[in-house]
C-alpha cells in the first residue's frame, strides 16, 4: 500500500478555498491536468455516491465517486472507480482548516492506493505532483492577490513591426484576481498604436452581460486575472493598423466576441472583430444588445429555422434573450409559450409577443404545453436553464422535435441517456456562441440580420440602466441582484483619453 | 459548551516543532504566561495519566492531567484539574500537521469546557489570544513563521 499526503497554506480565507474545492465536478474549472468533467446519472454535485467522470488533458479518463462530504469539517473522500492509470484501490480525502493566525487555509490532500509491482514510486511521485501540488498551484493563483509589480498592462498582439505613434491613455475595469463585484477597479491603461490588422477605438457604451460575471468569478476560464472583462461595445475608430481595409477613421463600430477587455473607455483589438454601426442604430442600443440580438438571431434562423405555424417554448422569457426570442418568433409566425416562475414576469413575457405563459403549479410543465397544443408538444425549445428543466424539457417536446440547449443557469445539466430521445425522435443541439460568430463574416451576417430586426422593430433592446464606466462593480451588483430589467450599459466618461 | 480554536503555521518541519512541545512538562519554556511547572509524583512527563502543576506568570496555579500522547499523530490532550479560571470539564488537544509545502508545520490548539455563561467570551479570548496564539507566536520567533 503506497501513502501519499501533500499540504499547504493558502493565503484566502478557508471558506472562499472551499467555495471551490466541495464542486466534486467543478475541477475541470481548477485543476490544469483536467479537461473536462461531468457528473453521470444526473446527480448533483454535492450528492453523496456521486460519480465525476472527467478526461485528462494528456487523454486519459477517470472516473471516481464521492465517498463523504462534511460541509463541517471542511472534508471530502473519494475513490476512483475507473482509471487508464493503474491506481488501484485509490481512496482519497481532502480537508481544509481554518489559520485563525492571518485568516488563512491549511489544505491536506492525502491518498492510499496500490500499484503494479515496482511502479509504487513513479506513480506516488505523478499524484503527489501533478495532481496534488499542482491544484495547490492552480488554487493558489485565483484566490492570492497577485504580488505587486504585475499589475494589468493592455494586451498587445505580437507584431513584426513596432507601430510608430504614441499611446493613448485611458482607464479600464481591472480585475487582480476571480472574485465577488468588488474585485471590479478601474484603472489607468495604455491603448498602443494599432499594429497590422488591429484598430483603435474609443468606446461610446459597453454592454454588461452574465457571461462577464462568469468570468468575474472564475467559473468560466476566458479570463485569467489580472485583466479586463467584456465581451461588446461600440465606439468610435481613432486610427487603423496596416492592412485593415473595412473601417475608417471616425467611423461608427461594435463588436459582440471574446476575448474579453470591452471594459475601457479607450482599445486596440483586432479589426477583424469590428463591424460598422448603421446610423438607425444608436451607440447604446448596440451595445446593450448586439450580443444577445446576435444569440437570438443564430437560435431562431440558423440553430433551427423556426418557421410559421411551429410552436416555440422559450425559458427565461422575461429575460434579456428571452425577450428578443419571443419578439422575433412571433412575428416569424410561430405560436410562442414562455415558461417563467412569476406574474410580473409572465407580463413581460405577454408584451414580448408570448401566445401563451406556463408557471409552475399543479401541474407540470409538460402536462401544461401539451393541454395548449392539443397534447402535441412544443416543435422547438430553447432552454437556457439546464439542469432543472432539461428533463421536462424532453418531456414537452413534439415529435421529431428539436431541444436547443443553450446556457446552464441553473447548474450543469449532466449526463443522460440518449435513449430517452427515443420517445419522441427528438434532437438536442448545443450551440456555442463562438461557433455561430466566427469568422468573423458569419458574425457580421447575423448582425446585420439584427440591425434589419431592430430598425423594422421586429424586436426592441430595452436599456434598464446606465452606469458610468467606474460604476463597473455597481452595474454588477444591480445584474447579479437582478434588480433591473432590460440591459444594462457602461458608458465612458468623456474627456478621458487625451493624446500623450 | 463553550469552545477556543486557535491555529497558526510554524515554520520549520513537524518533527523538530514537537520536539519542542511533545514535553508536558516544558511550558516554561515555550509558554509565556507560564513561569514554572512540575510533574506530580516524579513520573515520565510522557507518562500517559501523569500531572503537571504550574505557576502563571501573574502567579495563578493550575493543575492538568495529560489524556493522551500520540508521537505518531503528533497530538497531546490534556484536561485541567485544578485552575482558577472558573472552568470545568476541560479538555483541550494541540496537534501538528505537516505543511510539505515549504517544510513548515499546521499547529491547532483546541479546548473545550463549561463556564458561567457571563464570563465566556471573556474566558474564550483570554484563552485564544492570551496563551495559544502567544505560544504559537513564541514558537513563529523561534522557528520562523
Amino acid at each position: 500500500m503506497v501513502r501519499v499526503a501533500r499540504s499547504t497554506v493558502i493565503d484566502a480565507p478557508v471558506a472562499e478555498v472551499w467555495e471551490i474545492l466541495r464542486d466534486f465536478n467543478g475541477h475541470d474549472r481548477w485543476h490544469p491536468i483536467v479537461r473536462r468533467s461531468m457528473l453521470e446519472d444526473s446527480m448533483r454535485t454535492d450528492q453523496v455516491g456521486c460519480v465525476r467522470n472527467f478526461d485528462l488533458r494528456d487523454g486519459g479518463n477517470v472516473r471516481e465517486r464521492l465517498l463523504a462530504l462534511s460541509d463541517r469539517d471542511r472534508r471530502f473522500r473519494y475513490a476512483i472507480v475507473d482509471a487508464d492509470i493503474p491506481l488501484h484501490d485509490y481512496v482519497a480525502e481532502i480537508y481544509l482548516k481554518p489559520v485563525t493566525d492571518g485568516d488563512r487555509t491549511f489544505w491536506h490532500w492525502s491518498s492510499s492506493f496500490d500499484t503494479p509491482p515496482g511502479q509504487e514510486r513513479e506513480l506516488a511521485e505523478l499524484v503527489a505532483t501533478e495532481v496534488y501540488e499542482a491544484g495547490f498551484a492552480a488554487v493558489r493563483s485565483r484566490l492570492e492577490p497577485p504580488s505587486s509589480g504585475e499589475r494589468y498592462r493592455a494586451p498587445a498582439a505580437p507584431m513584426a513591426r513596432p507601430p510608430q505613434g504614441p499611446a493613448i491613455a485611458g482607464t479600464a475595469i481591472v480585475i487582480d484576481r476571480h472574485g465577488g463585484a468588488g474585485e471590479l477597479h478601474p484603472e489607468p491603461v495604455d491603448a498602443p498604436p494599432p499594429g497590422p490588422g488591429e484598430v483603435r477605438l474609443r468606446h461610446r457604451a459597453v454592454g454588461v452581460n452574465f457571461i462577464d460575471v462568469y468570468c468575474r468569478t472564475g467559473y468560466f476560464d476566458l479570463l485569467k486575472p489580472p485583466g479586463v472583462l467584456g465581451m461588446e461595445a461600440t465606439g468610435v475608430v481613432v486610427d487603423l493598423g496596416a492592412n485593415v481595409s473595412h473601417l475608417a477613421p471616425g467611423q461608427r463600430v461594435a463588436y459582440a466576441c471574446p476575448p474579453p477587455g470591452a471594459y475601457c473607455s479607450v482599445r486596440t483589438m483586432d479589426a477583424a472583430s469590428l463591424i460598422p454601426l448603421p446610423d438607425a442604430i444608436d451607440d447604446e442600443t448596440a451595445a446593450a444588445g448586439l450580443l444577445k440580438g446576435v444569440t437570438a438571431e443564430f437560435l431562431l434562423h440558423r440553430v433551427h429555422a423556426v418557421a410559421a405555424g411551429e410552436t416555440v417554448l422559450v425559458y427565461a422569457p422575461a429575460g434579456g434573450v428571452g425577450r428578443l426570442l419571443c419578439q422575433w418568433a412571433n412575428r416569424l409566425g410561430a405560436t410562442v409559450i414562455g415558461a417563467t416562475s412569476t406574474g410580473e414576469k409572465a407580463r413581460v413575457a405577454r408584451s414580448a409577443g408570448a401566445h401563451h405563459v406556463v408557471t409552475p403549479g399543479e401541474k407540470s410543465l409538460e402536462e401544461q404545453v401539451r393541454e395548449l397544443t392539443d397534447g402535441r408538444g412544443a416543435d422547438v425549445i430553447y432552454d437556457g436553464v439546464g439542469r432543472d428543466s432539461f428533463a421536462h424539457s424532453v418531456a414537452a417536446l413534439a415529435e421529431r422535435g428539436h431541444l436547443v440547449s443553450f446556457g446552464q443557469a441553473s447548474g450543469d445539466i449532466g449526463s443522460w441517456d440518449i435513449g430517452m430521445l427515443a420517445g419522441c425522435s427528438a434532437t438536442v443541439s448545443r450551440p456555442n456562441y463562438v461557433h455561430y460568430t466566427s469568422p468573423p463574416e458569419r458574425f457580421r451576417a447575423g448582425a446585420e440580420r439584427l440591425f434589419e430586426a431592430i430598425d423594422r422593430r421586429v424586436v426592441t433592446v430595452e436599456i434598464g440602466r446606465r452606469f458610468a464606466l467606474a460604476e463597473a462593480a455597481e452595474a454588477h451588483r444591480a445584474l447579479e441582484n437582478r434588480e433591473t430589467t432590460g440591459s444594462i450599459v457602461l458608458i465612458p466618461e468623456d474627456g478621458e483619453g487625451a493624446a500623450r | 459548551m463553550a469552545r477556543v480554536y486557535i491555529s497558526s503555521v510554524i515554520g520549520a518541519p513537524a518533527d523538530r516543532v514537537w520536539q519542542a512541545i511533545r514535553d508536558f512538562n516544558a511550558l516554561p519554556d515555550w509558554v509565556p504566561a507560564v513561569r514554572e511547572s512540575r510533574i506530580e509524583g516524579g513520573q515520565p512527563s510522557d507518562q500517559v495519566g501523569c500531572v503537571r502543576a504550574f505557576r502563571l506568570e501573574d502567579g495563578g496555579f493550575l493543575r492538568e492531567r495529560l489524556l493522551a500522547l500520540s508521537d505518531y499523530d503528533y497530538s497531546v490532550t490534556y484536561a485541567i484539574l485544578e485552575s482558577p479560571m472558573g472552568v470545568e470539564n476541560y479538555v483541550a488537544t494541540l496537534k501538528l500537521v505537516p505543511v510539505t509545502d515549504g517544510g513548515r508545520s499546521f499547529a491547532e490548539w483546541t479546548a473545550e469546557f463549561d463556564c458561567d455563561p457571563a464570563a465566556e467570551a471573556e474566558l474564550v479570548a483570554a484563552i485564544g489570544n492570551g496563551v495559544f496564539q502567544a505560544a504559537f507566536d513564541s514558537l513563529k520567533l523561534r522557528f520562523g513563521s
